[in-house]
């Protein structure tokens, strides 16, 4: 296990540094001068000119990156052109209204996702399945931000029991998380139904059927606990894919959360802003990853001697 | 009858039995018929639209469903149902090439890493697991903050996340035909490298591509209409649906048929490219019935 843990860490250092080179070369493939972009439309021209010293511009291009992985390292991201904060304090101050919702609309979307896939493949073909599979590959297709605006509609503008958006109390939370996590648990129940189904068909769970194991057991112990190894792959992936929902989802219920910030700052082309979120989802997604595999070679001994 | 069939192999041609297949499932049959209905109705939209997608009618803004205005009309009296349609040409235009461009370069790389295997198969795959890694929206907004906004660049960003899905999957066709006893064959009376690729390879992967073409294009459409919606895809003016969507929050509970109409059309289009895709790759893969 220790070996693996080595091996997979090991590979992900790569890829952050591919990123890494991507996203340091993104203000240099925009036509215009770094400098000027880097500093913004009204800066002075003294301003533009300490900007160019600090990223180094009149260097070659292979010192200037190792300078911008120093800095980006000692999270030296330089300041917004929008609201001139440094970048750091920027996403500090976002960081926990993404990560809260993420993690409330996962853990429901993740429950009722895997039960509802659990009941579709125990009563596989009969019409509990077929409707609760309707009703994923709905889920799957209703985009995310009309879901949004017509709960809107319905419960804050109509009803006036919920906020329309913002943050703080509780009630903020219902509808932005509820809304994020629609698609999750949609995928989730369909993954989860094809999962168990596949496993139904394995000879051990025949063996056991004629056996003459009670059938509860073999749906809870043959079937579930082995069905559920790919399903956690999933959950882990499915992480990463709600912090890119989270994009949309937050700019539709005015959300004070890291997705907005990228939109707005895409909007204004806000790129030390845009830069450093890029570098942090990427970090993210690939750190998930490692979870993910980790986990996986944790369940799944095969899996490591790879 | 079928029992004596079982294990036989099946006397039907491999595309007879595939449509065979498919014709027995209604729900995706229907989802095709729906679809095309769509793609007529926008095709045809400068016909069947009642008024153009930018004409206003002072008289009535803002107004509900009428029979002057069969989905009402919005903030300049600019009718929603015309709208709408004319928006299909944006939403399915956006879909259907960005899936082509993004299957063209996937099918190339994974047509390559799979034949050629080696160094350059594992770096060509190396950076298709690293795309595939990162949410579609993700890329499609670091492309468009590269290139700007705009329909265009909406393609080229979408296509971009399209890539991987098709190299994987073509990768893993090409290396399972490369050991059937026809290539092998091919090979040993000395056919060369590109023609044993692409009449001899090419074809065989074409169906799974085909396949999840169709799921490409629900989700190409549904990522575009976000783009638009979150201000970094059509600008506003623009009947596309999600960009309508985004005029319509300001009028929630006042004009809800603003966001109504390209909400569900959006959910249908998507819907129905998705289950038409289920039906498809079903048919076409037996073990996932």
């Amino acid at each position: 296990m220790f070996d693996y843990l080595i091996r997979r860490l090991a590979g992900t250092i790569p890829v952050l540094l591919a990123v890494s080179v991507l996203v340091f070369l993104f203000v240099h493939l925009l036509p215009g001068d770094p400098a000027r972009l880097v500093a913004g439309p009204d800066a002075s021209l003294q301003d533009i000119a300490a900007v160019r010293a600090e990223m180094g511009l009149d260097r070659s291009l292979p010192v200037q990156y190792l300078h911008y992985l120093g800095e980006t390292a000692r999270l030296h991201l330089g300041r917004s052109i929008k609201t001139h904060q440094t970048v750091a304090e920027l996403i500090g101050e976002r960081f926990m209204p993404t990560l809260l919702l993420t993690v409330f609309a996962m853990l429901w979307s993740v429950t009722v996702g895997v039960a509802i896939g659990v009941l579709s493949g125990v009563k596989r073909g009969r019409w509990t399945d077929q409707s609760a599979m309707v009703l994923a590959i709905s889920g799957v297709s209703f985009p995310g931000f009309w879901l949004g605006l017509l709960l809107i509609d319905l419960f804050s503008v109509r009803l006036r029991w919920l906020p329309t958006g913002g943050y703080g109390t509780w009630q903020h939370f219902v509808l932005p998380a509820f809304t994020l996590g629609v698609a999750v648990a949609a995928v989730m129940a369909r993954f989860t139904r094809s999962a168990f189904v596949e496993i139904t068909a394995e000879d051990y769970v025949r063996t056991a059927r004629a056996k003459g194991v009670p059938e509860r057991s073999v749906v809870w112990k043959h079937t579930l606990r082995n069905a559920l190894i790919p399903v956690i792959t999933l959950t882990g992936l499915q992480f990463g894919f709600l912090l890119g929902g989270a994009i949309v989802v937050e700019t539709v219920f005015a959300w004070p959360g890291l997705g907005r910030l990228l939109v707005d700052s895409v909007a204004y082309r806000d790129y030390p802003v845009i830069q450093a979120e890029i570098m942090l989802f990427s970090f993210e997604f690939v750190l998930i990853n490692l979870v993910v595999d980790l986990l996986y070679g944790l369940v799944n001994p095969e899996i490591r001697l790879r | 009858m079928s029992d004596m069939v079982l294990g036989a192999p099946s006397l039907r041609s491999p595309s007879a039995e595939f449509w065979r297949r498919f014709r027995r499932k209604p729900v995706a049959v229907a989802s095709g018929g729906v679809l095309l209905v769509l793609i007529l109705a926008a095709v045809a939209a400068p016909w069947l639209a009642p008024y153009g997608p930018a004409t206003p009618d002072y008289d009535n803004v803002l107004a509900g469903p009428s029979w002057l205005h069969l989905c009402g009309t919005d903030t300049f009296g600019r009718d929603i149902f015309s709208r709408v349609l004319w928006g299909g040409r944006i939403s399915l235009t956006v879909g259907f090439v960005s899936v082509a461009l993004g299957g063209l370069v996937g099918v190339a790389l994974g047509l390559a890493a799979g034949f050629f295997g080696g160094a350059l198969g594992s770096l060509i795959m190396r950076v298709m697991d690293v795309l595939l890694a990162f949410p579609g929206i993700l890329l499609a907004i670091g492309v468009v903050a590269l290139l700007g906004p705009g329909i265009t660049n909406v393609i080229y960003a979408i296509a971009v996340f399209s890539v991987p899905v098709f190299a994987r999957l073509v990768r893993g066709s090409t290396l399972a035909l490369k050991q059937t006893l026809y290539v092998q064959a091919a090979r040993s009376i000395g056919v060369r490298a590109p023609l044993l690729m692409l009449r001899h390879i090419l074809p065989g992967t074409l169906p799974s591509v085909i396949v999840y073409s169709s799921l490409r294009v629900g989700t190409s459409i549904l990522t575009a209409a976000a783009l638009s919606f979150i201000g970094l895809g059509a600008p506003p003016p623009s009947p596309e649906w999600g960009a309508m969507l985004a005029e319509g929050r300001s009028y929630l509970g006042v004009a809800d048929q603003i966001m109504l109409f390209p909400g569900l059309a959006i959910f249908v289009t998507v819907l129905a490219f998705n289950l038409l895709g289920d039906g498809l790759r079903d048919a076409l893969d037996q073990r996932l019935r």
